[in-house]
């Protein structure tokens, strides 16, 4: 079967690389984002904010093409101010999403575009919504995407545990978006993250020389810390003192 | 030849040229490309905006002193990299919608306010208007600096660096930049930047555009620097006069010539000549 490749991003075009998540917690969502926006192999912006306000406890990440989700986004933002002015109330988190699924499913052919929408409403609490490339709307208690994304999938549904509070949440954040940017070349720099909750939003900024370290690796073959053996029969030459 | 100023609705006499000539074999001029090293940083007191001055047609450099930083607004100006004509036409477009926008708000014009219209208009066209830019300028939020991709994207930076030689001109950003400069540090530090894309990236060259754009006045220095100058040739390559002698050589390539028509041109008949 012919398949066309729409998803693929056009040649020049910036791309969101990326690596994003996010988690519901009791209370409140914590999302997060790397911080690198490239074009081919340049990094364009190494301290990009891809987590972008669409109301005020309603938060997207963003991945996929910088163009396309910008303008998603302002969109999304524009047509939850008219909600808000025509309804009364505060949108809903699932509103808002339903509006970011709206334009990812009805532009599928000309978007590239994996928006992840999270937030705290009053109606139901705090919730994470994914919106993958296709323009589909899942509804999760965690969330990832983006390119890096692909690299944690094991190490997320291994940690995860439900219940967890705000600090073990930014954790498993952090913790997840360190691994995957030194996995993912399209991710890297810096880690932002903001904790929305019914009190407000609180932004979170990790600085590139402080993301969490794991195992870096360690030359085996060939290793300057092993002491030089010496091949079998061969006798050490005397040195006179 | 059909009178132009009478007919009505779009000429297309240059689409008969043009199939004319391809037919001939002799390809469409390919679009000026800015080449280009644009870039622009913040200060103490505001932005500076920086630029090359080459303009190229391929191999061939179109134009070696160029314009590439244009007007938005007396306190909004935009570098532009990538296809000439688009960067042009679109700043030009977004300079007049501003005027206008501003003129029914009755405030001073916001960088934001250009940055949205430009970039809503770039994602309309999906990219196929080659526009890579830099806009800097000082309104009642301070100053602010962007770059707007082609496919509509933008990024709100510090200091940004845009066109083919952003990567020589971002090194000498990333080694040297610090927030707070002063004016003259930070006119220094745009002008290594653009030197750095002039002298190691092929599609830019020639002189320094510097702008400076401060909440109180926008300050244009062009051609702030000019490193490449023609210099003077070193010897006279003039010859003497009776060097040839023709006097003598005339009957001889006289004598040469085998046929020759004159043929006048009548008034009035400009019908090209296709024989």
């Amino acid at each position: 079967m012919e398949t066309v490749d729409i998803h693929h991003l056009k040649a020049g075009e910036v791309n969101l690389g990326t690596s994003i998540m996010a988690v519901q917690f009791d209370g409140g969502v914590v999302i997060g984002a790397d911080s690198r926006t490239t074009s081919g192999s340049y990094i364009v912006n190494r301290v990009t904010d891809k987590l972008t306000c669409v109301h005020d406890r309603i938060y997207c990440c963003r991945s996929g093409s910088a163009a396309d989700t910008q303008a998603i986004a302002d969109l999304a933002h524009y047509y939850l101010q008219i909600v808000t002015q025509s309804t009364e109330r505060p949108p809903t988190v699932y509103n808002a999403a339903r509006i970011f699924e709206k334009f990812c499913y009805e532009n599928k052919d000309a978007l590239s575009a994996g928006i992840i929408v999270a937030g705290w409403d009053k109606e139901q609490g705090p919730s994470v919504y994914n919106i993958p490339l296709g323009g589909g709307l899942f509804r999760q208690p965690w969330a990832i995407g983006g390119s890096g994304s692909t690299y944690v999938y094991g190490y997320c549904d291994a940690t995860y545990q439900e219940g967890w509070g705000r600090d073990q949440t930014i954790e498993f954040v952090k913790n997840t978006l360190a691994l995957a940017m030194s996995r993912d070349g399209s991710s890297g720099g810096v880690i932002r993250m903001a904790v929305i909750q019914e009190s407000g939003v609180e932004r979170l900024f990790v600085p590139g020389d402080q993301l969490p370290r794991f195992w870096e690796g360690r030359e085996v073959i060939g290793s300057l810390s092993a002491a030089p053996t010496l091949a079998q029969g061969q006798v050490p030459i005397e040195v006179e003192e | 030849m059909a009178n132009i100023y009478n007919k009505p609705g779009f000429d297309f006499s240059n689409v008969i040229r043009n199939s004319f000539l391809e037919a001939k074999g002799i390809p469409l001029p390919k679009a000026t490309s800015t080449g280009t090293t644009i870039v622009g940083c913040l200060y103490k007191d505001g932005v500076v905006l920086g630029a090359d001055t080459r303009a190229t047609s391929g191999p061939i450099v179109a134009d070696k002193n160029c314009e590439k930083i244009h007007y938005i607004a007396e306190n909004i100006r935009c570098c532009g990299a990538g296809t000439a004509a688009d960067t042009e036409f679109t700043t030009a477009l977004i300079s007049s919608n501003i005027a206008l926008h501003a003129l029914q708000t009755g405030r001073i014009p916001r960088v934001v306010t250009a940055m949205t219209m430009l970039k809503q208009m770039l994602f309309r066209y999906q990219g196929h208007i080659g526009a890579a830019l830099v806009l800097g300028g000082v309104d009642e939020t301070g100053p602010n600096l962007f770059t707007v991709a082609p496919h509509g994207s933008t990024d709100k930076l510090p200091y940004v660096t845009m066109g083919s030689g952003s990567l020589a001109a971002m090194a000498i950003f990333e080694t040297e930049w610090q927030a707070g400069l002063e004016r003259d540090a930070a006119v220094d530090l745009v002008s290594k930047a653009i030197q750095a894309g002039i002298f190691n990236d092929l599609g830019s060259g020639s002189n320094v555009d510097v702008c400076i754009i401060t909440k109180d006045r926008t300050e244009m220095l062009r051609n702030y620097l000019t490193p490449n100058e023609k210099v003077e040739k070193e010897k006279r390559y003039k010859f003497s006069r009776g060097t040839t002698d023709w006097k003598r050589d005339r009957e001889i390539v006289r004598s040469l010539v085998v046929h020759e028509e004159t043929r006048p041109i009548a008034a009035g008949d400009d019908t090209m000549d296709t024989s």
